[in-house]
């Protein structure tokens, strides 16, 4: 990975230090985001037989609204319940993958422009990734 | 219909959804929470919320892609997430005090105006800006991979412009469930004089960030459901990622012109179910 963005970056690249790190960390973000994607598929396909072998026979209402059980709506509450082998919670915990995605590129973004010496880029990073960690963890103590 | 029967038809009417929304370019999210709550009669939170969780499936697989070719700009996408995000998290909060009919109206207006947005033709990029000093000081100004062999400089315009029309593209993703990429690529485009093609990369790199944002807060209060979102997210995502192989030039014309007037019809109805109240 790092070999073929050195490669591609090599020849219009001379003196250009920034643009090479900069591909580098794309290609890192780009891996990166595939594997989530691909990981939380998987868990919620998963999910999805363990869910549909079990209570695909039952009737459907999403006419009103109800809210999740609270084991559904936190994360350590997905994290705990996903080991339990029910068809939801395995899902709830894909779909939990699926939404940390975004938020572990932004974390290994600091990293990389840290690696840049880039300071300013690091603070606004920085604040993209608090208001991303209040959303998933604090944002349910708002109500 | 039981819980199977609407597994399958929920993720059949997903997998179209995506697949349309990547061959015109104009995004699967936006037909999503209308099929589900005019066609599968789910209540609109219900539907939002999984739609935006299909939203980072099919952004981070798109950006997957995108950012391997060079198209995309990393400092421009994160410095202007921060406006995003914020609105995003503003506009999650917003769509908890807001009545579902208010909410199906937005989405009605949203719905007609993104129809009209994709029948108007493109403004040519202008070249060879002279350099914007607030945009160099944020090192925004890149190259690109041209049309024509080798790189293309361009310097970055009007950054407040684009960064508060950022805020109100994160806002809407917050408050309706969508990707937003068409407010996100009018202001760069458009606003910031961003090239067309480093425009699109960005915004589909931003979309999955700015979805997370407000799905976190859909997730803590309940919207995500996963008897729901589980059809919807591997639907839309299988739509997707084939749409993105078979992009056939020749036809994407017809079939821009027929998913347009689909968003237009599908916001003609929203309106009407909102101000009706059969939401």
């Amino acid at each position: 990975m790092a070999e073929a963005s050195e490669n591609r970056a090599g020849p219009d690249g001379a003196g250009a230090k920034g643009v090479w790190t900069d591909q580098k960390l794309e290609n890192i973000v780009g891996n990166l985001l595939r594997t989530g994607v691909s990981l939380s598929a998987f868990v919620v396909a998963f999910g999805a037989i363990v869910y549909l072998a079990r209570h695909g026979r039952e009737p459907v209402n999403y006419r009103v609204f109800r809210g999740e059980p609270s084991d559904f709506k936190s994360v350590s509450g997905i994290v705990g319940n996903a080991f339990g082998f029910h068809g939801r919670g395995i899902i709830q915990f894909g779909l939990l993958l699926l939404i940390a995605t975004p938020v572990f590129r932004v974390a290994i973004s600091i990293w990389g422009f840290a690696a840049e010496r880039d300071r300013m880029y690091m603070i606004f990073t920085g604040i993209v990734l608090i208001v991303l960690l209040y959303s998933l963890l604090g944002s349910g103590s708002a109500f | 219909m039981n819980i199977f029967e609407f597994t399958i038809l929920v993720a059949m009417g997903s997998f179209a959804a995506g697949l349309l929304g990547s061959l015109t370019g104009l995004g699967g999210g936006v037909v999503l929470v209308p099929l589900l709550t005019l066609f599968f009669k789910v209540d609109i939170r219900y539907a939002i919320g999984a739609s935006l969780v299909s939203v980072i499936a099919t952004s981070s697989g798109a950006a997957a892609a995108y950012v391997k070719e060079g198209f995309s700009n990393i400092r421009i996408g994160m410095f202007l997430e921060i406006a995003t995000t914020v609105g995003a998290l503003v506009g999650a909060f917003l769509a908890a005090v807001i009545s579902t009919k208010a909410l199906a109206i937005i989405f009605g207006v949203m719905l007609l105006y993104s129809a009209y947005l994709s029948r108007k033709p493109r403004p040519r990029d202008q070249r060879n800006l002279p350099p914007d000093p607030l945009a160099t000081r944020l090192r925004m100004n890149g190259d690109f991979p041209s049309e024509e062999g080798g790189t293309r400089h361009y310097n970055v315009q009007r950054v407040p412009l684009g960064f508060s029309l950022m805020f109100g593209a994160g806002a809407l993703s917050g408050l309706l469930g969508i990707g937003s990429g068409a407010v996100k690529v009018l202001a760069m485009d458009q606003a910031m004089m961003i090239p067309f093609k480093v425009s699109t990369t960005t915004s589909n790199f931003m979309i999955g960030v700015t979805a997370a944002a407000s799905a976190g807060v859909y997730l803590n209060r309940g919207y995500v459901d996963p008897g729901l979102a589980m059809p919807v997210m591997l639907g839309v995502l299988a739509g997707s990622l084939i749409g993105a192989r078979i992009l056939v030039k020749a036809e994407t014309k017809v079939l821009r012109l027929v998913f347009s007037i689909v968003i237009a019809v599908l916001g003609v109805q929203m309106l009407y179910k909102g101000l009706t109240g059969g939401i």
